[in-house]
């Protein structure tokens, strides 16, 4: 198992207006030089610097309006008819 | 999962003819079930019929104690229940705007969350909810999250390429990484546990109202058709995209309440599991899926905006009624 994991070497995705996304296994260390050890496979670092559970990120991004691109001047999405807050407004 | 009530005439035929053992007669339960679908006001809250489909879904799952295994795919038990989909999913998209995307499907995923502004209830549990208020949500939350994941792993089979890839590396996380003991439904038996509640699967099928089930039933319609594929896709990102940041505020408002870590547990790990979950299934699953097979793309869409408007009708009611001092269940917990 660890011989075929260790084959594929790290990687890490940045997510437009997010965190960095870490594949594969590499040895984490925070401010102190203490070892952090990830509860997952796949982990999310911060890079916003809003998170309350750093050096992951804990969605706080979206809050602070975090971007690393400047926004689209248009609408991502569009809705059919109905207006989308008919469900809620019942 | 122990058979609960009847809720009204077509769960008291249908509970019944399953514990009636194998094959028996079923004309009466079609008949039935077609008046009241035609009789009910909103198929999106309808006690009965939402029961009644959650129990014939429940049959693809973990069974009902005392009914035959063979009634999952007794063809009359079948037409039954896809008459009632059938008008399940009319009112879905009569209820649920279709989104769109103007550029591209992972965009719209997040701008459909980021406008969803329907009431919070984690941001009442993190102020305002009692214990009991919490206990009754942690009730109305087994049906779903004690069999968490399982309703978006059927679209396992039916995705290729880097769309099935990115769905097993967040059902593996969600399913404990090779941990038994982090499987999230365990960590949340274990919460059950630590607020005194009772873990077993069904516990409270009496006890939460209609939409719970509804809730249930939209991830099972979306499961088990691969026809809907793109919308357990998108249904499983939106979900995951509105979960981190209500999991804190759950978590701090339990701790606040009182609540010991293993109650807490739960609500921590999501945090940080689902901020991962969200880049993986918006951008990896979601993203690919649409390139791959762009006919799906509104598919897609669709399921993130049924799950907002389903799940938002389901927790924001409950908030309505605590808001006005009232319990949220059909029957007070024991
Ligand atoms: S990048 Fe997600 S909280 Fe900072």
């Amino acid at each position: 198992m660890s011989a075929a994991s260790s084959a594929h070497p790290a990687s890490i995705t940045s997510c437009p207006d997010g965190p960095l996304i870490v594949r594969g296994e590499l040895a984490l260390f925070d401010d102190q030089g203490e070892a952090v050890m990830p509860n997952r496979r796949t982990f999310a670092l911060c890079r916003c610097g809003a998170s309350a559970i750093r050096p992951f990120c804990d969605g706080s991004h979206k809050l602070v309006g975090f971007r690393t691109t400047p926004p689209p001047r248009t609408a991502a999405v569009t809705f059919d008819e109905p207006a989308p807050s008919t469900l809620n407004a019942e | 999962m122990d058979v609960p009530s009847a809720r009204g005439e077509v769960t008291e035929i249908l509970i019944a003819r399953l514990t009636a053992g194998e094959r028996a007669p079923l004309d009466d339960l079609a008949a039935t079930t077609t008046a009241a679908l035609a009789a009910s006001d909103d198929v999106l809250t309808d006690d009965d019929l939402q029961l009644a489909l959650f129990l014939m879904y429940e049959l693809h799952y973990g069974g009902l104690d005392g009914v035959a295994d063979t009634w999952e795919w007794d063809p009359r038990l079948l037409a039954v229940r896809e008459r009632i989909e059938r008008e399940f999913e009319a009112a879905l998209r009569r209820a649920v705007s279709q989104p769109r995307a103007t550029r591209d499907v992972s965009e719209a995923l997040f701008a459909l969350v980021t406008d969803d502004d329907g009431p919070s209830l984690s941001a009442f549990v993190e102020r305002d909810a009692t214990a009991e208020q919490v206990r009754e949500i942690l009730a109305c939350r087994t049906i779903y999250t004690l069999k968490e994941a399982d309703p978006h792993s059927w679209a396992i089979p039916r995705l290729h390429g880097r769309a099935k890839s990115a769905l097993v590396e967040i059902q593996a996380d969600e399913y404990g990484g090779g941990r038994p003991e982090r499987l999230h439904a365990t960590i949340f038996a274990a919460a059950l546990r630590g607020a005194g509640l009772d873990d077993r699967y069904g516990a409270y099928a009496d006890h939460v109202p209609a939409t719970v089930y509804t809730s249930m039933n939209l991830m099972s319609l979306f499961g088990l058709h691969r026809r809907l594929r793109g919308a357990i896709v998108g249904h499983l990102a939106a979900y995951e995209m509105t979960s981190s940041l209500p999991c804190r505020a759950y978590a701090t408002g339990l701790r606040r309440l009182g609540f010991g870590d293993d109650v807490t547990d739960y609500f921590d790990e999501h945090v940080e599991a689902d901020a991962v979950h969200e880049q993986l299934a918006a951008r990896d699953l979601a993203g690919s899926l649409a390139d791959d097979e762009p006919e799906i793309a509104n598919d897609i869409l669709f399921g993130a905006a049924a799950c907002l408007a389903i799940d938002g009708r389901l927790w924001g009611g409950l908030r309505e009624r605590f808001e006005v001092g009232e319990s949220a269940l059909r029957k007070p917990l024991p």
